[in-house]
């Protein structure tokens, strides 16, 4: 096992290559907010929220959608994070205090190269990317979303899949301490989701780390989350804490709770709906009536050979 | 000026019921102005008129039982004006879904009701709901007479049974408000089984030959 053993600088203690360009007028803002921090002892005590913290260095990335951003506010107080419970307001104030630092991601099963990373040596050697996704909730909503991350399949090489291979799996943060949620038997926790391996190696699929340029907010899946945007928004995993590569498809933790109604792909289809209700529309965030669903949330040019021999009412 | 009980009734306690069964209404508009709706302000008010309607509802079912249990038989009076609220609220639910959430498209709102078996519970609940309210007046009553009233008036167990299976069928994983309104409902329908059954029991030959005047004379 490759045990990685944390380098003498991290990425945090690294001066951004935008402030040192800018370190004039950087002196001049800091001295400023020096003096109102001297005046206001709150303003330092925000320096200390890990959400809603710029990151640094992220270039634009492809796939990007001239579609109208859904507010900061919408994305970061509507959320489905059942650990933090059932009602969409309720993560962004249950996971107010939920600790994403330090945190691991542990790699396991089929490959080369299993490890236990700290999340800052996971993201490290790779450059962070704004892409522009739409999310499409099984529930008939959707949002437009400017994530940073990286492309899972940038990550996923790192590891060297063996040739068994076949799907990953991921698995979020088991801790009832911290998820009121996990108190109750809601789902079968820790949640777990799965990609087929050439579905996590698709470039859109990507793992996030931020929103509007800033790190993720708790209640949207901080430190890590999955961004798989064809497929409806319950496939996009939170705060995950572990990737295994598996020869068999993994079970998902809502295909255990109605397994007539989610399917391992959930690839979003307005032609197949849900047993209890239609797919063939959805509700855009901001927006009063709604749209029709595209097929694949409109990216089927990137991702409809995936499927090609499928039937997708039978692999839905 | 001294009021009767019937007066009172009329006069204060009605009127102050009426205002208090519009606040969830009124709530629901203060929100709407000040942007308290969040996200996804259509789908909080389907969700809370729909949520007053199962209330309103069941507290429409707990009068005869309450009215039985602790002998207020006012409280007869009010039921009418409950009923109706219910019916009030299931509109303004109905209207949302339709006009809003379907755009008043015909095609696709039939294709909603057939396919989808909680949208076919709740447009049937709804639409059981309307000869109950088309009928409330005290000229249907009369019109109808009180046993084909009554009678007609019964499928409100429908309705509300309809009313909680439909939100049941329609939540993803979290069943416990649909249970909670499930648990009431079976309360109030099982008290009136219960009440049925011992009425349909043989009276008990040896305490229905004792008259109650022969009671009190032992004491």
């Amino acid at each position: 096992m490759l045990i990685k053993k944390p380098d003498d600088i991290r990425p945090s203690e690294i001066t951004d290559q935008t402030i040192y360009l800018t370190r004039r007028e950087f002196i001049r803002n800091t001295l400023g907010a020096t003096a109102a921090a001297a005046l206001m002892p709150a303003l330092l005590a925000s320096n200390d929220a890990s959400a809603g913290t710029k990151l640094p260095g992220v270039r634009k990335g492809p796939f990007g959608t001239s579609e109208e951003l859904t507010p900061y506010g919408d994305v970061t107080s509507y959320n489905n994070f059942y650990e933090f419970g059932t009602e969409k307001e309720q993560p962004a104030i249950m996971a107010k205090n939920f600790r994403t630092k330090p945190w691991t991601v542990t790699v396991e099963g089929e490959v080369n190269k299993p490890a236990v990373y700290q999340l800052e040596d996971f993201i490290k050697p790779h450059t962070l990317e704004e892409r522009i996704y739409r999310l499409r909730c099984v529930e008939a909503w959707s949002m437009v979303i400017p994530w940073v991350g990286i492309p899972l399949a940038d990550i996923i090489k790192r590891f060297e899949p063996t040739s068994k291979a076949k799907y990953v799996e991921f698995t979020t943060l088991h801790d009832p301490a911290q998820m009121p949620g996990q108190r109750r038997a809601v789902l079968k926790w820790p949640y777990v989701e799965g990609l087929r391996i050439d579905e996590a190696m698709h470039p859109l699929t990507m793992l996030a780390v931020g929103l509007y340029g800033e790190t993720l907010p708790n209640q949207n899946g901080a430190p890590l989350r999955l961004v798989v945007p064809w497929k409806y928004g319950f496939k996009n995993i939170k705060s995950i804490v572990k990737i295994r590569f598996l020869e068999k498809p993994p079970v998902t933790a809502w295909m255990t709770a109605g397994p007539a109604e989610y399917g391992f792909y959930a690839n979003v289809n307005p032609e197949v709906d849900h047993p209890r209700w239609s797919q063939s529309r959805e509700r855009r965030i901001g927006e009063l009536f709604k749209r029709k669903t595209l097929m694949f949330n409109g990216y089927t040019e990137q991702v409809a050979h995936l499927y090609a021999h499928m039937d997708l009412n039978k692999y839905f | 000026m001294h009021m009767t009980q019937t007066e009172w009734l009329q006069r204060v306690i009605k009127p102050a019921i009426f205002l208090i069964c519009l606040i969830p209404l009124a709530l629901l508009a203060w929100d709407a102005l000040n942007n308290h709706l969040g996200a996804n302000p259509i789908e909080k008010i389907i969700r809370r008129t729909g949520d007053w309607t199962l209330r309103f509802l069941l507290i429409t079912l707990a009068i005869t039982p309450a009215r039985r249990l602790f002998g207020w038989n006012w409280l007869m009076r009010l039921r009418r004006m409950l009923g109706l609220f219910a019916f009030f609220y299931a509109c303004l639910h109905f209207i949302i879904y339709i006009g809003i959430d379907q755009s008043f498209d015909v095609n696709e709102i039939i294709k909603d009701v057939i396919k989808h078996k909680y949208v076919t519970v709740g447009f049937a609940s709804f639409l059981l709901l309307i000869p109950l309210a088309a009928t409330s007046t005290n000229a249907m009553m009369k019109r109808l007479g009180g046993k084909r009233w009554q009678q007609l008036h019964k499928s409100v167990y429908a309705i509300a049974i309809g009313g909680v299976i439909h939100y049941l069928w329609l939540v993803k994983a979290d069943l416990r408000e649909p249970l909670i309104y499930a648990t009431i409902l079976a309360v109030l329908l099982g008290y009136r089984l219960w009440v049925k059954q011992r009425q349909a029991l043989p009276p008990d030959p040896v305490r229905s030959s004792i008259h109650p005047s022969a009671i009190r004379s032992t004491k």
